[in-house]
């Protein structure tokens, strides 16, 4: 017989070579409250001013956003307003990316509060008042993939992450949709800011719907949540698919994405199990319409659909021509609810979306991405973050981490745009290089990157229309004439970081 | 020649609206908002005056709102502009 009285030496012994105590015996009660009613008020709960103070932010320190709400996006605002009310300075914004509603930071960004800005673009009066020199420090462009990258790697640390999410239990577990009767502001994905999640130092969830634990299947999980703050609203979910993601009915567009399909159709990538993306801009998502039929013609399916998601890719998922979609961002609501209840529709982070180290990044597995551009030059390199009047209006997104590891990239892109011409002898700004770039398919023929002899062999036996890059630049200029230099001036305002972490180009600032 | 109020064009991508009145000094005075004005303000302002000079329009004031319009499409308002000034029917 042995008691756990005889045993007292032993453990003792146990414990001491160990470096441990010996377990004391706790005779205080058990919190016997209703788990519901105790978890209501954990602490985690708070106002935001509270949660703030109790992140320990400083001026001078790191916070970030993500944008799943694109144009309706009430986060930003709402917190930058708090900490200029809070009377912090010199921040930096680490955004996934800002767009038009982001015009408020222009008045902190004057009186200080916020110093310096990371993002994948700008869009605006922030944007045009940036280019125009705005701000001392130049604003910082990553990729999608570059910033997932740079917040893992810790080239971006994150001192405070403001995430808005749809959903949210008192511990923190979080989603961008809700399963609630109050679901109010509804986003889908949110993969990019799950990176911020894992790796800021503090975390803070906004959300408009406070619901019961546990909020699962969760998308931020409690053990990475610090505060949970109710507000009124996050965002405005009607203004998700506004902007660069609407449905084009613009008939230039539609051609363009017809011609897109043609390419895909007859590229050699078009088999049983390939996979597809589609990045924003009219043509480029409408170009999906156009490979249905002969997908279904052909029994053609689709092993994945990647990237933004749009209710096109949801419609042909549930059609069964496309298994199964990585969603990093959803582009529209029938996207959103498809997430939420379809097990085969799966959110993914920004790293595992388009991260260039790692090896298991969807991009890598990716065969066809269909991208947007302002411009393409004549080496094929691409700018979709400054007009050709030297003011920023766009976002990197998930650009050149998809053209650099699919194994067949497509811009689509008209050879003018009213009086600017689209394709140049050099871009204004290099965003994605031209040695990733394939194909280029415009109103007035398509162009095949030298690199890829076989891909243009086969698309002319297809009978479509391919040119040299250069005679659809001569024939811009043909119809337009030839552009005035514009007038920068010697002031960086942007630095363009390439996905890998090195710097890629500058932003001058623009006059006049 | 004698001008009166006139306007051509609208303000869709791709047009120019043009307005011309007298003007009370001598010349073309012409005042220039355009959506490629870094690009192609001086080449617009060209096309302007070259086409009213041919027109034989040299007193006028110009207000012209671009919105990437076309060189042809520039000397098409801006004939038809000078038409609706002058009473002067350039095509009969």
């Amino acid at each position: 017989m042995s008691t756990i009285k005889q045993r007292q030496e032993l453990i003792a012994a146990a414990a001491a070579k160990m470096g441990k105590q010996v377990y004391a015996y706790d005779e205080a009660p058990k919190n016997i409250m209703p788990r519901k009613e105790l978890h209501q008020d954990n602490g985690k709960v708070t106002t935001l001013e509270d949660a703030i103070k109790k992140t320990g932010l400083k001026d001078g320190m790191t916070i970030s956003f993500h944008h799943h709400f694109r144009g309706g996006d009430k986060v930003v605002n709402m917190v930058v307003a708090k900490l200029a009310e809070m009377g912090f300075k010199s921040l930096t914004l680490a955004a996934s990316s800002l767009s038009d509603v982001h015009e408020p930071l222009i008045e902190h960004i004057k009186n200080g509060v916020i110093s310096k800005i990371f993002t994948s673009g700008l869009r605006g009066k922030l944007a045009n008042e940036i280019s125009h020199g705005l701000m001392e420090e130049p604003v910082v462009f990553r990729s999608h993939g570059g910033r997932g990258s740079a917040i893992a790697t810790g080239d971006m640390h994150i001192d405070v992450a403001f995430l808005g999410a749809s959903s949210c239990d008192p511990m923190g577990n979080s989603c961008g949709y809700s399963r609630s009767e109050n679901a109010k502001s509804i986003c889908g994905s949110l993969g990019y800011a799950l990176p911020d999640a894992q790796y800021a130092d503090k975390v803070i969830i906004l959300t408009d719907d406070l619901v019961p634990y546990p909020n699962t299947p969760n998308s931020i999980s409690e053990r990475n949540v610090d505060h949970v703050v109710v507000v009124d609203s996050v965002g405005d979910s009607s203004k998700i698919s506004s902007g660069a993601i609407r449905d084009t009915k613009n008939p230039r567009d539609i051609l363009l994405a017809k011609q897109a399909a043609k390419v895909i159709i007859n590229s050699g990538y078009f088999k049983e199990g390939f996979s597809i993306q589609t990045g924003s801009g009219g043509a480029s998502l409408a170009a999906v319409k156009y490979i249905r039929q002969s997908m279904i013609d052909q029994g053609i399916k689709a092993s994945f659909a990647l990237g933004g998601i749009t209710a096109h890719m949801v419609k042909m998922h549930e059609e069964g021509l496309i298994e199964r979609l990585i969603d990093v961002q959803s582009f529209d609501k029938v996207a959103a609810e498809s997430l939420k209840s379809d097990p085969m529709h799966k959110e993914v982070s920004a790293n595992e979306y388009a991260s260039a180290d790692e090896p298991g990044s969807a991009t890598h597995c990716l065969d066809i991405v269909i991208l947007s551009a302002l411009e393409v030059d004549v080496n094929f390199n691409v700018n979709v973050l400054v007009g050709s009047d030297g003011i920023i209006r766009g976002a990197i997104g998930g650009h050149p981490d998809t053209a650099a590891d699919s194994a067949l990239s497509i811009i689509v892109c008209p050879m003018l745009r009213g009086r600017i011409p689209c394709v140049v002898d050099e871009v204004t700004t290099l965003i994605t290089p031209g040695t990733t770039v394939d194909v280029v398919v415009t109103e007035y023929g398509i162009a095949v990157n030298p690199r890829r002899p076989e891909l243009k062999e086969r698309l002319i036996k297809a009978g479509l229309n391919i040119v040299e890059i250069n005679s659809l630049k001569e024939k811009a200029t043909s119809i337009i004439g030839v552009p005035a230099a514009l007038p920068f001036g010697d002031k960086v305002v942007g630095v363009v970081m390439n996905r890998d972490g090195s710097v890629m180009d500058v932003i001058k600032n623009i006059k006049g | 020649m004698e001008i009166k109020n006139a306007v051509a064009g609208t303000l869709e991508s791709g047009d120019i609206q043009v307005q011309i009145a007298p003007n009370e000094s001598k010349g073309l005075q012409i005042n220039l908002e355009s959506t490629v004005a870094f690009q192609f303000g001086e080449q617009i302002k060209k096309v302007i005056t070259e086409t009213l000079v041919e027109l034989g329009v040299e007193d006028a004031l110009v207000q012209a709102n671009d919105k990437g319009a076309l060189d042809c499409t520039i000397r098409a308002r801006v004939t038809a502009a000078a038409v609706r000034a002058t009473g002067k029917d350039v095509w009969a």
